[in-house]
């Protein structure tokens, strides 16, 4: 039994706040009303797992992730909040009753699903490691075993950014009456 | 196992992926913006990349294959939160609305 004050006593204290961090960051995600809640839940949400990413000796990816998701992609997300402005109370009242229920029973039905199966299968540990995994490990693979995964992503984002900055474009009312 | 090695075992990251998964899908089913569902789609996607990161650090006999794929699910979600989020304005300009039942005349 470890110590709760030895330094991996802290450490687990750390891990069990990371959690947490994550599930409220997830639920508020998924729950608030108002859109831009949503997105700092969404941030939130990306730091905890970030955390976790930590906890599972990839630094490297644990920083990648605050950096994409919570520098970028959140930030992506809340400009579009800021021109769309959706109105939150024209959505209250055409819901349907029994959409909360049910959506709330598809997600614990996956959730349960998963989590049995995770519980059930007999994980076999490797025998041997080919590497430590390190940021330099990472480099090496990307460079050789991975190049061209690592070219066709980069093609990838390309055409992304070529076709999000075409569509956006098209629809803004170019040559043609403003409402 | 104890809470105090909670951490170095496989089950809760599992367990963490999949909470974070189920409560991605009850986003999407739930959500009435599409900008919601994007939200939600984005806890998918870290959902499947927390598997994929526990996977690497207790099972791989290559703990740098998880890791770059990691990586890679980061750059496709980003591309595919560009796109969607370029659809969604386009969506918006044209019907004023970013709601689905606003679309409707969209499908088949």
């Amino acid at each position: 039994m470890v110590s709760l004050y030895s330094a991996e006593g802290l450490s687990e204290l750390v891990f069990l706040g990371i959690i947490a961090v994550t599930v409220t960051g997830g639920v508020i995600a998924t729950n608030s009303a108002r859109l831009i809640r949503a997105v700092t839940g969404l941030a939130l949400c990306f730091i905890g797992v970030a955390g976790i990413y930590y906890y599972l000796n990839s630094p490297f990816v644990a920083l990648m992730e605050m950096l994409i998701y919570v520098g970028a992609v959140c930030v992506t997300i809340a400009f579009a909040i800021m021109l769309a402005d959706p109105d939150p109370d024209d959505a209250a009242g055409r819901k349907n009753p029994l959409a909360g229920a049910a959506s709330l029973a598809v997600g614990a039905l996956f959730f349960w699903g998963l989590s049995a199966l995770a519980a059930k299968t007999m994980w076999q540990a490797p025998a041997a490691r080919l590497n430590n995994g390190s940021m330099v490990a990472i480099g090496k693979s990307l460079l050789t075993t991975y190049s061209m995964v690592f070219e066709l992503i980069s093609l990838v984002l390309l055409v992304a950014i070529i076709g999000s900055l075409v569509l956006a474009r098209t629809g803004s009312g170019f040559g043609r009456r403003k409402s | 196992m104890s809470i105090m090695t909670i951490s170095n075992s496989l089950d809760i990251y599992l367990l963490m992926a999949a909470l974070l998964f189920g409560m991605g899908i009850y986003g999407i089913v739930q959500r009435q913006t599409f900008i919601g569902m994007l939200i939600a789609a984005e806890l998918i996607l870290s959902g499947a990349s927390i598997n994929f990161m526990a996977f690497n650090r207790f099972l791989a006999p290559d703990p740098t294959v998880g890791q770059i794929f990691t990586l890679f699910i980061m750059g496709i979600a980003a591309a595919e939160a560009a796109i969607a989020l370029s659809i969604i304005i386009v969506v918006y300009r044209n019907y004023r609305s970013i709601e689905t039942v606003d679309v409707v005349e969209l499908n088949g």
